[in-house]
């Protein structure tokens, strides 16, 4: 009889359990009882769906409660962003709802501003407070001068309420600190938006080119998902970055282009499409304007005249350029979603409208697809009164014609006396660390200083509450109730956010607090509703929604509709032309290149090194850094520097070193991270790190933060958004 | 009762490295503060800009010569339904001798003084769910079943993609597979 030295184990072991039977000296340890199968017992008693808030993708959640206690997040099948599946800072969302950290009561602040000095007080004061503020400032100074800043999807409430009192002043750092110059570029081309979540039908693309976007670092849930699904399907990626990305490391061209230089080799691309007749004559006829003085401005952007300046060589230009167009029109140039660059980045933006279009990507399987949208009617509320002065957020006599959204950084240099039409003399920031969030550090903390006052609303401390005079506690997002969420997508859909587990601490629900100072304000009207959740409970009745399913399953709608022109559809463009303006008569009549124009950028001096910064998929911006679950993955960014520059300069991994800008600005020391995945002109770094606020008692002190090195920017004169990539950096032993 | 072979399949093509399996391993199997039982080897070769780069989310290999089951002195490391290696916390006094014997570096001791690593969420695969972190990947980089069927998503991808095991000089026959 052959034995295996398997089967040999299991007799044994079977023989031994029936001596031990036998002789009746079964115990725990040495019985016979098949050893269990253990099981942690993580599922919840209860599972409530929700919807994600650890970054702007909005993602559908299944929460797990056990004994109160929310146990883990899982991915929700039903919701169209999520699939089922999680990205990790949504699976990471307890360590967020269980930080020691939280902010968690009302407090005003008792020391000098910045000192982070504070008296714990009961709602009622800090409201009070708050209110008294408002109405004075209003007397005093108009309520155009009240600012709100705001980031994420809990800001709704606060829009209305400063809308109600009067202002207009309203801004995101996302718009012209991050996707603004994108979204304007695409509406000024297509006449529609790239929308947010994009409308990229990443799944059914064929070739896939990445410039200036590190999708996967970017940890997009849906998107990502997508991109894995094309990378199966035999998908083919092309990627321009400075740095091997992971989206590098899939794919089949990989050109580390030299910052600031992207228009140069768009234009080149566009100049093979069209030299060489690879663009898609049939789009290009029936639905565009411009072409003739497209292909004259891009006569003599040839190959070796962008090599010169992108440091690609003119065969890859070539070559890169047939392949994109041989998988036309699944052929989609994504078009970015942090896209503060250089300042020509509107311009930039153009560039790749132009080429999607050449393409014939727009409505097309594998291009951009054209949402649909489920109609729900919203809860009726009065109109907010016109406020009588515009929002002072340019410069004094800047014009940004086809800016579109408020500038956050343009806010805050109006508050700094005398620099815009009138000055902002209160701030109300909600969910966005201005310190971190806004370019020029130093010109944030010097606007502070001439406010009279400064509220600030979030679920963690960060260093702008810090310097806050009222802060207020939110409930996070799984302990509150929100709007409904109303996505544009290949499933509209509608999903709601609903309380998982009540609030934790003394905070309270964002709606609450709005709803708690619009009565202080006179401003009720504005609120009528009991709560968020009687509210969501009317819109959906009114939109013939079944509310217990839709509670139940946590997504109403979700059904593949028609978005794109193989299926039926057909595009729209909503630009003055009605088709896509390759050559811009609106930008002409505004003063400005037509055509996009590649200006050579500043270059770094011998000494110096060209600043990136980025994401990892483990955090969102600096907002997830005192998450501890998270920062088990990833607690402290690194320095990246090429690795034969860091042989010469005798850095190796783990030195600690400080950069300092070319105005001096210094960051916290960081380990550098010598690596073959970098330019040798360029160092990189996850932004999000370097926190000095002490209440962040995880986070402070570990890492570097860019923003401290983002000492200038480059204003775009399109839509006045801020290039953060013009830093330059020398590298010092710490 | 039919015989059921688990394992898994790691796409490395389509892994991201996002590590959204590690967490939801640690949540679903509340693993302590400081340690995981999955982990992200993020692999990059080459010269600066000839470059080539592998993900592999590992994690035990589940093997069908489990060199720890061999090692271990109390039992505790057993082999369980579907070849999946357990350790019994109740029979584990700590020794390591099977932590020294693992060619993966799969094993931890836990602040309770037992040894403990990844089950393929075997109480999730008994109520006919899959492991949390092949449930929660983005990318679908990861896939399990049983080989034995011949039918099953694992044998199909084994059957049509080139993989590759790690430390196959071991002889331990791993039960985790990286398509290339």
């Amino acid at each position: 009889m052959d034995l295996t030295r398997r089967q040999f184990i299991a007799i044994g072991g079977s023989s031994a359990a029936s001596a031990a039977l036998g002789s009746g000296l079964t115990t725990r340890f040495w019985g016979a009882d098949p050893d269990p199968v253990h099981d942690p017992r993580t599922d919840g008693d209860q599972v409530i769906p929700t919807f994600c808030e650890m970054c702007f993708w909005k993602c559908g959640v299944l929460a797990h409660v056990k004994d109160g206690r929310v146990t883990k997040l899982v991915g929700n099948p039903a919701h169209p962003l999520s699939r089922g599946r999680l990205c990790p800072r949504g699976t990471g969302g307890t360590g967020l709802l269980y930080d020691p950290d939280r902010l968690k009561k009302p407090m005003i602040r008792r020391g000098e501003r910045g000192e982070e000095h504070f008296e714990e007080v009961s709602w009622d004061t800090a409201l009070d407070y708050i209110a008294g503020k408002m109405t004075a400032l209003k007397e005093a100074h108009g309520p155009e001068a009240l600012a709100f800043f705001n980031h994420g999807y809990g800001a709704s409430f606060f829009k209305t309420l400063i809308g109600a009192y009067g202002s207009s002043s309203i801004g995101a750092p996302s718009y012209a600190q991050c996707r603004g110059s994108r979204d304007v570029a695409f509406q000024l081309t297509f006449g529609a938006p790239v929308g947010s979540p994009e409308y990229l039908d990443i799944e059914n693309t064929r070739v896939l080119t990445l410039i200036g976007s590190h999708l996967g670092e970017n940890m997009h849930n849906t998107q990502v998902q997508d991109l894995a699904r094309m990378i199966d399907r035999g998908g083919e990626i092309i990627v321009v970055d400075p740095r091997f990305s992971t989206a590098a490391g899939k794919a089949r061209y990989w050109l580390p282009i030299k910052p600031g230089t992207d228009i140069a080799l768009l234009l080149a691309w566009a100049h093979v499409i069209v030299r060489d007749g690879l663009y898609d004559h049939a789009f290009v006829e029936s639905s565009t304007v411009g072409f003739e003085e497209l292909r004259a401005h891009l006569a003599d952007k040839t190959p070796e005249w962008a090599w010169a300046r992108t440091s690609i060589a003119p065969e890859r230009i070539v070559e890169t350029a047939h392949f994109m167009a041989g998988a036309r029109p699944a052929s989609l140039v994504h078009p970015g979603r942090h896209t503060a660059w250089t300042g020509e980045d509107t311009q930039r933006g153009r560039a790749i409208a132009i080429l999607n279009a050449l393409l014939g990507t727009w409505g097309r399987a594998g291009g951009f697809f054209l949402p649909a949208k489920m109609k729900v009617p919203g809860y009726p509320v009065p109109d907010a009164p016109k406020p009588s002065r515009h929002a002072p957020d340019t410069p004094k006599g800047a014009v940004f014609p086809f800016m579109d959204e408020g500038l956050a950084h343009g806010l805050r240099d109006a508050s700094i006396p005398g620099t815009a039409e009138f000055d902002i003399k209160g701030w109300f920031v909600y969910g966005t660390n201005l310190i971190q969030s806004l370019p020029e550090q130093k010109k944030t903390i010097e606007a502070i200083q001439h406010l009279d006052f400064l509220v600030a609303i979030d679920v963690l401390p960060s260093e702008i509450t810090g310097w806050a005079d009222v802060v207020l506690p939110e409930s996070t997002f799984l302990e509150r109730w929100d709007d409904l969420a109303i996505t544009p997508w290949r499933e509209p859909f509608v999903a709601v956010r609903q309380e998982v587990v009540p609030p934790m601490y003394d905070s309270r629900p964002g709606w609450w607090i709005a709803k708690e100072l619009a009565n202080r304000l006179g401003l009720e009207a504005f609120f009528p509703w009991e709560s968020a959740e009687a509210m969501v409970r009317h819109r959906l009745e009114a939109g013939k929604i079944d509310v217990a399913a839709m509670l139940a399953t946590g997504v109403a709608g979700g059904r593949r509709a028609v978005v794109t022109v193989e299926e039926g559809a057909t595009p729209a463009f909503g630009t003055p032309s009605g088709k896509v303006e390759l050559y811009s008569q609106q930008m002409a009549d505004a003063g400005l290149p037509p055509l996009p124009v590649y200006t050579e950028p500043e270059a770094p001096s011998a000494d110096e090194f060209h600043l990136l910064f980025g994401r990892t998929p483990t955090h969102t911006f600096g907002r997830t850094t005192n998450n501890r679950f998270l920062s088990e993955i990833y607690d402290e960014n690194e320095l990246w520097v090429n690795a034969r520059i860091a042989r010469e300069q005798g850095w190796k991994a783990g030195d600690r070193v400080v950069l300092v800008s070319q105005d001096g600005g210094r960051c916290a020391p960081i380990r550098v991270k010598p690596t073959e995945r970098i330019r040798p002109d360029c160092v990189y770094m996850v932004h999000g790190y370097g926190h000095t606020s002490r209440e962040l008692n995880f986070a402070k002190g570990r890492g570097a933060d860019d923003s401290q090195l983002v000492t200038r920017v480059k204003v775009d004169p399109v839509m006045g958004g801020t290039g953060m990539n013009v830093n330059f950096v020398r590298v010092e032993r710490a | 009762m039919t015989s059921k072979r688990y394992a898994m399949v790691v796409d490395t093509r389509l892994c991201v490295a996002c590590k959204a399996c590690v967490l939801a391993c640690k949540a679903e199997n509340d693993v302590p503060e400081g340690y995981c039982r999955d982990w992200l080897v993020e692999e990059v070769r080459g010269r600066f800009p000839d470059l080539r780069a592998e993900n592999r989310s590992e994690r035990c290999n589940h093997c069908t010569n489990a060199p720890c089951v061999g090692v271990c002195p109390t039992g505790a490391s057993h082999i369980a339904e579907g070849g999946v290696v357990l350790v019994t916390a109740a029979k584990c006094t700590g020794c390591k001798a099977c932590m020294a014997a693992c060619p993966y570096d799969a094993r931890y001791v836990t602040p309770d003084g037992y040894v403990d690593k990844c089950t393929f969420c075997l109480h999730r695969v008994q109520r006919g769910e899959e492991p949390a972190c092949v449930a929660v990947c983005p990318t679908h980089t990861l896939h399990f079943g049983d080989l034995d069927d011949r039918e099953s998503g694992v044998s199909r991808l084994l059957t049509e993609r080139d993989f590759k095991v790690n430390h196959p000089e071991s002889g331990a026959e791993p039960n985790v597979f990286f398509l290339t």
